[in-house]
């Protein structure tokens, strides 16, 4: 692979959009990839719309993507995911938990939740897996890891080898937890397929 | 060995590296994370917090004065508070290495403002130094402290959003051990009074003269041949977005933006047929090379406001091959989507300090913290934010020009003894009435959690003395003080009340520890029964991210959110909100 592959990693502030992001850019990078990645910290993390970016090829210059062009990506809200549809390439892979988070601005009548997230997405995105993480997450116990169980989908469309991704959950998460994160990241797996 | 880094990690790592014995900052966005990640060495180094950047500048500077290589760190507006030591420190000049780094957030990620740290260098005379990636920023640091050292120089490290926050990878090095030579009596070189002040500033532009001849050769700056037609000068991030966008074309890297490398630019001038100058925020290098007689393109193609994106480059590449550039369509799915603004966390303590403010209407001047969330609606609590501590100034200034509502000044803990003091040391003195209420959560919350005078613990994990706000307060002359709990609505009313009809200045703590910090849930989640609600609204009026509520419907609390801090249903007129005993606690 000599061009450069880059994925956009989207959702609500405290989602664990930055664990998801440095598990991506390990398993590059123990792929022998040239990485980077870029993430807003500080004010974004308070319940505000959040993006991640990663991209890995022989040599990356930018660690931002341009619009209409990644590779591939990775929504922990229904509707985040639409707001940066438009830095993906026609046809490529996005990835969609169905979990919907209610902004502040909707509750206090500034704005509307539509209703039809879901058929959006659908038109938006040809290529869409579009499933329940935290659901898949909770019956594992944890709801917290629905991150992972995204992730898991996500790697169905990247040509990095399943190995390199456990290999980077193990580096990136608390030992205690490699299991739990293992197991969510298959079940995303399975439910890409 | 190869790891992934953040800019920001790489810089903490150079640091320790290069033999660093003291390392001190402010948080700030994106800086926070040098200092947070340099704990790691603290068993071969110093590392501190300073109440502000001006303390930590001056901690910086007696450490270079003893021989000791030092860094300090900030965010731009950081140098402005400690543009005082800076610009005298810069005729004194450096013993041990000293570099400052301070980080750029072009485009106000999470800033007040948006300033181009760059300007320092031509208004101190002093060398700034620009990485484009973790590698660099971690080089440049040992770099910056060896320039820092033989020209007896203050460097600027500037770093940015992008950068800081960006991470590559990174190849890691020994450390040097530190080998400081200990204070050397030296009155003409270090007592800035006139007379020698005045030796000091000639030696300052002889300083320069020679920098400007290390930039000629510096290793950091070079110039890369490709195709002649476009030649490009670029720094920082602002050179890889060139890379990706123009891979054929020429680049004059500038790794040192300041002092700029005259015959170097006339060479690379000279061997292009079209120079262009690709720089984020103000014109600095543009400017320079114009003034040299040189034609140049450059804020005709890219801005000078915002932060620069992969789009803004496609664009001025095509602006200068004079096509069109195929930008992708907006799509019409998400046009009208709910914007989703940053907001206080559900169970945030300063919610409670803003729904018992406005039951009394007054005016408010803001500070810089997580209750700055407080200005958007439905809390649209604050009528202004201008700097750090700056809230108490400015409500006495209003308060004096005879402001007929109740003016208040609302700050946080890390606020107040960064540049709070000062300000209420003022109004006491010159009799003012304003109100202050320090909304104490025990952290420095909005930068992520760092810990401050008041928290009774260093940045290195040692327990030590825990200053109070009450006893500074009293101390500075204020006749009423009180400590408050902002869970409690009736009783933080009444207080404020009070405080606001008093006839003298007051001060009033709103003391509860951030729950974000704490990591724990403030109570029980709590559950609206549809039955009692008869959808008034007045929960909702409080912006906490747990209620949800589609107009036309109750509104509903989400148990994955909910902190239980019972605000809610201190706001409901028909008690419709209680704590809920079914459901599992997961924060
Ligand atoms: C001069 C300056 N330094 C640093 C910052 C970055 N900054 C923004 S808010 C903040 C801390 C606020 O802490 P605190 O007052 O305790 O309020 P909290 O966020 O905890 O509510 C800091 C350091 C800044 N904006 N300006
Ligand atoms: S981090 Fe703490 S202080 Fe900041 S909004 Fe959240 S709860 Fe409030
Ligand atoms: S108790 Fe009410 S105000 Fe407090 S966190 Fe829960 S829903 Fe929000
Ligand atoms: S304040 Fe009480 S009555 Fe009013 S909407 Fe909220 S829960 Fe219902």
């Amino acid at each position: 692979m000599s061009k450069t592959t880059s994925v956009i990693m989207v959702g609500v502030g405290g989602q664990g959009i930055l664990l998801a992001s440095e598990i991506l850019a390990q398993a590059a990078m123990l792929c022998g990839y040239d990485v980077k990645t870029n993430e807003v910290h500080g004010m974004a993390q308070r319940g505000g719309s959040v993006m991640a970016q990663v991209r890995f090829g022989e040599e990356v210059f930018s660690p931002l993507v341009q619009e209409g062009k990644a590779d591939a990506l990775a929504s922990l809200e229904a509707i985040e995911g639409l707001r940066a549809a438009h830095y993906l390439q026609p046809g490529a892979l996005a990835v969609v938990n169905t979990q919907q988070i209610i902004p502040v601005t909707v509750s206090s009548g500034l704005g509307e939740y539509p209703a039809d997230s879901a058929e959006r997405c659908e038109s938006v995105f040809p290529n869409l897996k579009m499933f329940n993480a935290v659901e898949i997450a909770n019956n594992l116990g944890n709801d917290r890891v629905a991150n992972i169980v995204i992730m898991g989908a996500l790697s169905t469309g990247l040509e990095l080898p399943v190995e390199k991704w456990q290999e980077a959950i193990r580096k990136s998460v608390k030992p205690k937890f490699v299991e739990l994160n293992l197991e969510a990241f298959e079940k995303g797996r399975q439910a890409a397929k | 060995m190869r790891e992934l880094m953040s800019g920001n990690q790489a810089i903490a790592r150079g640091a320790w590296e290069a033999g660093v014995a003291l390392a001190v900052g402010y948080p700030g966005t994106p800086s926070t994370e040098i200092l947070e990640n340099i704990v790691a060495f603290k068993d071969d180094l110093i590392c501190e917090w300073a109440p502000n950047e001006k303390v930590a500048f001056e901690v910086a500077v007696g450490a270079s004065f003893a021989g000791a290589r030092t860094i300090v760190t900030m965010k731009h507006v950081g140098l402005n508070v400690a543009a005082d030591p800076l610009m005298t420190f810069a005729m004194s000049g450096a013993v041990g290495g000293m570099v400052i780094v301070v980080a750029d957030d072009p485009g106000m990620h999470s800033s007040q403002n948006e300033q181009d740290s760059r300007n320092w260098g031509p208004f101190a005379k002093i060398p700034v130094l620009e990485p484009s990636d973790s590698q660099e920023a971690k080089d440049f640091i040992r770099y910056g402290l060896e320039l820092s050292e033989k020209f007896e120089t203050p460097v600027i490290v500037r770093t940015l959003t992008r950068i800081s926050h960006s991470r590559s990878i990174v190849e890691t090095g020994e450390r040097t051990a530190p080998n400081p030579v200990g204070f050397r009596k030296d009155p003409p070189r270090y007592v800035a009074i006139p007379a020698w002040a005045r030796k000091m500033r000639v030696k300052v532009e002889q300083r320069l003269y020679r920098l400007i001849s290390e930039a000629e050769h510096s290793p950091i700056n070079r110039i890369e041949m490709r195709d002649k037609k476009f030649g490009i000068i670029a720094s920082s991030a602002a050179y890889q977005y060139v890379r990706e966008a123009m891979p054929e074309v020429s680049t004059l890297k500038l790794g040192m933006s300041y002092p700029y490398p005259e015959e170097m630019i006339k060479k690379f001038a000279a061997s292009v047929e079209e120079l262009v100058i690709i720089e984020e925020l103000d014109a600095l290098v543009e400017t320079y090379v114009k003034s040299l007689g040189i034609k140049c393109r450059g804020r005709d193609i890219v801005p000078g406001i915002g932060e620069f994106s992969p789009a803004i480059l496609t664009e001025a590449r095509a602006k200068l091959e004079d096509v069109k550039a195929d930008t992708p369509k907006p799509v019409k799915e998400s046009a009208d989507l709910p914007m989703r603004p940053p907001v206080l966390c559900a169970g945030c303590p300063h919610r409670g300090t803003y729904a018992a403010l406005k039951k009394f209407n007054p005016v408010v001047m803001g500070d810089i913290g997580c209750y700055s969330l407080g200005t958007l609606p439905p809390l649209s609590s604050l009528d202004s934010i201008l700097c750090m501590g700056g809230s108490i100034g400015m409500a006495h200034g209003m308060q004096r020009v005879g402001e007929e509502k109740p003016v208040v000044g609302i700050l946080g803990d890390s606020t107040f003894f960064h540049s709070g003091i000062t300000g209420i040391i003022n109004t006491v003195y010159n009799k003012g009435l304003s109100t202050i209420v320090v909304v104490d959560n025990r952290i420095t919350a909005m930068t992520g959690h760092q810990h401050h005078p008041g928290t009774g613990q260093t940045l290195m994990g040692e327990q030590t003395v825990e200053a109070s706000i009450e006893d500074i307060a009293r101390a500075c002359g204020v006749k009423r003080v009180r400590t408050l709990n902002p869970y409690n609505l009736k009783q933080t009313e009444a207080a404020i009340k009070e405080e606001i009809e008093a006839k003298e200045a007051s001060l009033v703590v709103l003391k509860a520890v951030c729950p974000l910090y704490a990591r724990k849930p403030v109570g029980t989640i709590h559950k609206i029964d549809e039955e009692k609600c008869i959808a008034c609204g007045a929960c909702v009026k409080i912006g906490c991210p747990a209620i949800e509520y589609k107009k036309g419907s109750k509104p509903k609390i989400n148990p994955l959110l909910c902190s239980g801090c019972s605000l809610c249903a201190q706001k409901c007129p028909k008690n419709a909100i209680s704590v809920c005993d079914e459901v599992v606690q997961n924060f």
